[in-house]
């Protein structure tokens, strides 16, 4: 058996993640169909651990849900697959492709895929009728997060009214919504860039390699290291270079850069972030950085 | 200022524990000039994000950088210059972290603070040293007294510019230290502050020599908060039945929830309500591993040795200690819609882990938030208006006063036609 504190006390991280059970429990309990949305990414591995501890020993009642862009990392795909395999849940995957193919949504040429997910993600919560999606979004990651709600409304058309949001009081959540809307849920949203990486080296919880120190064939490109490969040539006088790096957020592979780096440890990475002088997002994520409200827009079209 | 700050996360030990705070405040009253302040002191703000801050000052014509900035963040509250939403913002030391749930200070934005309240262990009160005590610093008092927040500081802001002078200081924590007699506030700060300058914020100042206690970042670091939960009386709201019907676990049968009271340990007695059956607990699951105890805020999985009917919504509790199941609830209600709350209205309520309908009996007096002053005459309750209210529930409700459990004397009321929460309320007594 294991001892707890003496004193009743409870560690922040504990704090947090008796938080994110509780969550999950109360969406399962009162949702007719959720799903967790999956992007491979450390937090959504985090939410994936969170869900295994809120159920066990039983299933995960409730699918996971991934945004194929046609342009993820294999590193990421394979992780995941090892997670769906070992956890025993049903993989729901959304292709940005299949979308354009089936005219859901239009490739103008100008649309980066991140944003072509969206549409993507909403026609996928549409045909297959689900009323709640878990998110891995953080308040600490930007500023309109910073407002948003655990249980953030979404209309018909899958958009999130800033000014419209429902008081959230104590840790009783309402999750009415009518026909055709659904909810997103955050299941993280207390926790920073820093929680996550401490329950991961406690946890010992599997994440994709990239995200650890390794050799890569990159471009600069904007200040941002994007990885070369068939999506991401070379234009103009850019060159290839082999450097050390490592991945802070995984995405598109055209959109998301990596930083020079030889953290090849959790524990490694935690020392790293904590003398980080730039956030996760601007350092790392081309679709963030065009407006100060580029999130707030994003979200209101039904962004994560 | 902002070229030579080297910003980065402060490393926090893994037993770090968690301090949630309030603030409320207008632009006025500095409010966001502090929290920018208490970021930026303890190195919790990137240099993207005070670059941005700082570009957006400069592009306004000012010749500070605004940190108000850094806290307002949707789009028409930079537009407006103020706070209109509850916007919660992190920051850690080595051995605390902080969730700030920062509120706008107005009068209309009163359901913003109740909300930002709800959850917080301590709430922080801003007054600008030249004004003294207002209206507004009073009626953030009371709403954190009636939200039965357990910890507050008074920051008397702006002591710059009355020369830190002692005697003004004195005034005004005098005057709220009566006024603050009337309150429940079991623990009091009053710290003189300037929050543009830095004094008292995260350093002892070397201007107001004459104050002997802490900074406002000591005492947050320091208030002991873990003693103000219930250990006692066991409350465990049942979430959700884990039931693998797996071959391996194919008898498993344990109930999910979040314990709101007490400490539980296998053995003890139960009692579940509202059927009133008594069981023992066999175990408590935390995902593989088995505990030797729970208590608050865990969330975890108890087995019990017999095979009694629970379901979401009952509790678990002791068989001479539980709550009495009632129909009959006299609570204070803030209501947070525009169209009133008035006798005979219906409308859904959720509580603990339980939802059920509740009919408007009567509305007993609205409370004047700023006089404390009972109001019997009105028989309804506008946006933001706080008043004490008698329901009817379609079910009996398994509660505690809220004075006694902010958990299970807790509850929100929700519209059934927009499915909007439009009251918050905190229960007096049951019968």
């Amino acid at each position: 058996m294991t001892q707890t504190h003496a004193d009743y006390q409870l560690s922040q991280l504990d704090q947090l993640e008796a938080e994110s059970i509780h969550i999950f429990r109360e969406v399962a309990a009162e949702f007719e169909k959720p799903v967790l949305m999956f992007s491979g990414g450390k937090d959504s591995i985090v939410m994936l651990r969170l869900a295994e501890k809120a159920f066990y020993p039983a299933k995960i009642p409730f699918p996971v849900l991934q945004v194929d862009t046609g342009f993820d990392f294999p590193e990421v795909l394979e992780t995941r697959d090892n997670w769906v395999n070992r956890l025993g849940v049903r993989l729901v995957v959304a292709s940005v492709d299949d979308a354009i193919k089936n005219g859901v949504i239009v490739d103008d040429g100008k649309t980066s895929r991140n944003r072509m997910q969206i549409g993507t993600l909403l026609n996928a919560i549409e045909e297959e009728g689900f009323t709640a999606a878990f998110g891995g979004g953080r308040r600490d990651e930007e500023k309109a997060r910073a407002k948003e709600r655990v249980y953030s409304h979404r209309d018909e058309f899958g958009q999130w009214d800033p000014k419209m949001q429902r008081p959230e009081l104590w840790s009783l959540y309402n999750g009415r919504i009518h026909q055709g809307e659904h909810m997103r849920i955050f299941p993280l949203s207390n926790w920073t860039e820093l929680d996550i990486w401490h329950y991961i080296d406690r946890e010992k919880i599997e994440i994709p390699s990239i995200y650890f120190s390794h050799q890569r064939d990159v471009i600069a490109r904007d200040g941002m290291l994007l990885s070369a490969s068939d999506a991401v040539q070379p234009k103009g006088n850019e060159t290839v270079e082999t450097m050390t790096v490592r991945f802070r957020t995984v995405g598109d592979m055209t959109l998301t850069g990596c930083v020079e780096s030889t953290a090849s440890t959790t524990a490694e990475i935690i020392d790293e972030i904590a003398i980080a002088r730039v956030t996760e997002r601007g350092a790392t994520r081309g679709d963030d950085r065009f407006s100060e409200a580029a999130m707030e827009d994003r979200k209101k079209e039904g962004y994560f | 200022m902002a070229a030579e700050t080297t910003t980065h996360q402060t490393a926090i030990s893994e037993n770090a524990d968690l301090l949630r705070f309030a603030t409320a405040g207008s632009v006025d009253d500095g409010k966001s000039t502090l929290i920018g302040r208490l970021l930026l002191d303890s190195k919790s703000i990137f240099e993207d994000q005070l670059e941005a801050v700082e570009t957006t000052s400069k592009g306004k014509g000012y010749d500070y950088t605004d940190l108000a900035l850094l806290t307002d963040g949707l789009r028409s509250e930079r537009e407006q210059g103020i706070t209109i939403d509850v916007a919660y913002r992190y920051f850690a030391t080595p051995n605390r972290k902080f969730i700030i749930a920062d509120t706008p200070g107005h009068v209309q934005y009163t359901r913003n603070m109740v909300t930002g309240a709800s959850t917080a262990d301590l709430g922080l009160v801003l007054v600008d040293a030249r004004q003294g005590l207002t209206e507004q610093s009073r009626r953030h008092a009371v709403i954190l007294s009636l939200l039965r927040v357990p910890h507050l500081v008074l920051a008397v802001n702006k002591m710059d510019l009355v020369d830190f002078s002692e005697e003004v200081y004195n005034k005004i924590h005098n005057e709220f230290t009566q006024f603050a007699t009337k309150l429940n506030i079991p623990d009091l700060e009053v710290i003189p502050i300037s929050a543009l300058q830095g004094d008292n914020v995260v350093n002892r100042s070397e201007h107001m020599p004459w104050y002997e206690g802490p900074s406002l970042m000591h005492h947050l670091e320091h208030v002991h908060v873990a003693s103000d939960r219930d250990l006692v009386d066991v409350r465990f709201p049942v979430q959700y039945v884990v039931r693998p019907k797996s071959d391996e676990h194919h008898d498993y049968r344990g109930y999910g929830g979040q314990v709101a009271g007490g400490v539980l340990k296998p053995g003890d007695e139960v009692v579940v309500l509202p059927s009133g059956m008594t069981s023992k607990i066999q175990g408590i699951d935390l995902h593989d591993k088995e505990l030797a105890e729970a208590y608050p805020p865990m969330s975890v999985t108890v087995r019990l040795e017999d095979d009694v009917d629970v379901s979401r919504g009952d509790m678990i509790a002791r068989p001479a200690n539980a709550p009495k199941p009632s129909q009959d609830i006299d609570a204070m209600i803030c209501w947070m819609t525009n169209e009133p709350l008035r006798p005979r209205q219906k409308l859904a309520i959720k509580h603990t882990t339980r939802t059920a309908r509740a009919l408007v009996k009567d509305v007993q007096y609205r409370l004047d938030v700023n006089t404390l002053h009972r109001d019997q005459e009105t028989k309804e309750l506008g946006l933001n208006e706080i008043g004490r209210v008698q329901l009817r529930t379609t079910v009996p409700l398994l509660c505690d006063p809220y004075s006694k459990n902010r958990t299970t004397g807790s509850f929100i009321l929700i519209d059934e036609a927009t499915g909007v929460t439009v009251g918050a309320g905190m229960i007096n007594s049951g019968s």
